[in-house]
């Protein structure tokens, strides 16, 4: 234990009023790792947020819409995969699954695992945004001879979508700083990436610090972008969002409504 | 008019739990007939419409649209309700869509026309309820009348043989209702065949080639507007529209 503190007082002291400033350094070993290891992070998302989106939606319709057994099996798939911590659920699909035979790569098991999470999560905002869009427009729907299937596609969902954006895109940002736990999996992400250049070098607040701003920007650039969406496709005269165009088309340089041929 | 009856409903009935919504109701409706439904709230008039498209399942009897039977007809009834449009009192326009696009969604993908084709048609009913110079409004920026004409152009779109109208005017004030009206009143001198409920009853009165009471679930008096008055087949009718004459 005596000598435990000894060395840790030693580091301590020899980290201690000391941050690299040299530009080798910075351009050619930190940004180059952690740039890298962006890039990876980057791929995480890119493939899990469309699937834990579009499985999000397809079990919240099952939940809500499906005959009983179908929406059960959509609510059990809810109460596991979110009720069972990130961390645990990776390492069942990377250290676990082996045990049956079945191998899966880091990568793979760390996108398998974010989809599973996400998509329960996103299910529940998705649920929500389904049940609050009123009968009515099921029924007219139904009334002028839509199948069930038509009505779900092209009057609830792109009503419900617009509902749960602020919800899935929470979740998204979740998504963002979660795929950090693939560290966990051998991937080498952006956190992992910088830790290897912090233990190698000692420097652990340059590395650490450049990528707690790198998922800044990561996490800015989606609030940024969700936002937008949202404004997009506000719903004029429904939607409490300030647009800033007139809120129904105008005839160029006139205030007439405009003409559809 | 000819006398083949375009729709024809037999003993229909509905219950929710104990209470009988419908008891057997029957009557039959000819190509330019005019019904119209009157009766106090809760009577079943808008189940008796909800169950003549199979909106909701009547527990009894038989509807017949053209003399096909559509009770037990599966997924044909898609099929069957593009034949009857249905107006409602809440308008249930899709929210999302503009005018225009209310009206030609169902075209493009229940009929499968074109987008041109869809959107030609569209215009035309939209012209044909007065409100083509709104097509690009959207529900949520329309007045109540003229989110009601507008869901009437979506019903018309599908050329449908017959309009069941669930208390069109209900949501309106006395203005806005006078607009609904009119267009209704238009339709009606074209030769379209209505099933109407509702609680005015000067238009009941005008509008109607036939006229029901209904009163717990039941029709009680029926026939031509122009008996009310006189005729003692219409003792609680003319009661009943006494009431809100007095108002």
């Amino acid at each position: 234990m005596a000598d435990g503190s000894v060395v840790g007082e030693a580091v301590t002291e020899a980290l201690s009023g000391f941050i690299r400033t040299d530009p080798d350094f910075w351009l050619n070993v930190l940004l180059p790792a952690v740039g890298q290891g962006l890039l990876v992070t980057l791929l995480l998302i890119l493939c899990v947020a469309p699937l834990g989106i579009l499985i999000g939606i397809l079990v919240a319709i099952c939940r809500v819409y499906a005959p009983k057994p179908f929406s059960f099996l959509a609510k059990l798939y809810v109460i596991f995969f979110r009720g069972c911590p990130l961390l645990v659920l990776l390492f069942i699909l990377y250290f676990g699954l082996p045990s049956i035979g079945i191998l899966l790569e880091g990568f793979t098991a760390a996108v398998i695992g974010f989809v599973l999470c996400n998509s329960a999560y996103n299910s529940e905002y998705i649920r929500g945004a389904l049940q609050s869009i009123k009968s009515g427009q099921m029924i007219a729907a139904r009334s002028l001879g839509m199948t069930k299937k038509q009505a779900i596609l092209h009057i609830i969902i792109p009503q419900a979508m617009r509902r749960a954006i602020p919800g899935v895109s929470n979740e998204f940002i979740y998504l963002i700083k979660y795929t950090s736990l693939a560290y966990f999996v051998t991937v080498v992400e952006m956190t992992m990436a910088a830790k290897m250049i912090a233990m190698h070098y000692l420097a652990f607040i340059e590395a650490f610090g450049l990528v707690a701003l790198f998922y800044l920007a990561l996490v800015s650039l989606a609030t940024f972008g969700t936002n937008k969406l949202e404004k997009k496709l506000a719903i004029p005269g429904l939607t409490a969002v300030k647009v800033k165009d007139p809120p129904f088309r105008l005839k160029k340089g006139t205030k007439e409504p405009r003409k559809i041929k | 008019m000819s006398g083949v009856p375009v729709l024809c409903v037999e003993n229909l009935s509905k219950q929710y739990g104990d209470l009988k919504v419908l008891k057997n109701i029957s009557f039959k409706v000819k190509k330019g007939d005019k019904m119209v439904f009157i009766g106090p709230s809760g009577t079943g008039k808008s189940t008796l419409l909800r169950c003549i498209n199979q909106l909701t399942k009547p527990d009894a009897g038989n509807v017949y649209l053209n003399g096909e039977e559509i009770v037990h007809s599966g997924h044909k009834i898609n099929e069957y309700r593009q034949k009857m449009g249905m107006v409602f009192q809440n308008f249930n326009l899709f929210d999302h869509l503009t005018a225009v696009r209310n009206v030609e969604l169902a075209l493009l993908k229940v009929k499968k026309m074109d987008k041109a084709e869809a959107r030609k048609k569209a215009m035309f009913e939209l012209e044909r309820v007065g409100m083509a110079d709104r097509a690009d409004y959207y529900p949520a920026q329309l007045s109540g009348g003229q989110a009601q004409r507008v869901s009437i152009a979506r019903a018309l779109a599908m050329d449908p043989e017959i309009m069941l109208f669930d208390e069109p005017t209900s949501a309106l004030d006395p203005e806005l209702k006078r607009e609904v009206m009119e267009v209704m009143r238009k339709l009606a001198e074209q030769g379209m065949t209505c099933i109407v409920v509702t609680h005015e009853m000067k238009f009941a009165t005008s509008f109607a080639s036939e006229i029901f009471l209904m009163e717990k679930g039941e029709v009680i008096e029926h026939g031509v507007p122009a008996d009310i008055p006189t005729s003692p087949d219409f003792k609680r009718m003319r009661e009943f529209m006494g009431a809100y004459t007095e108002e």
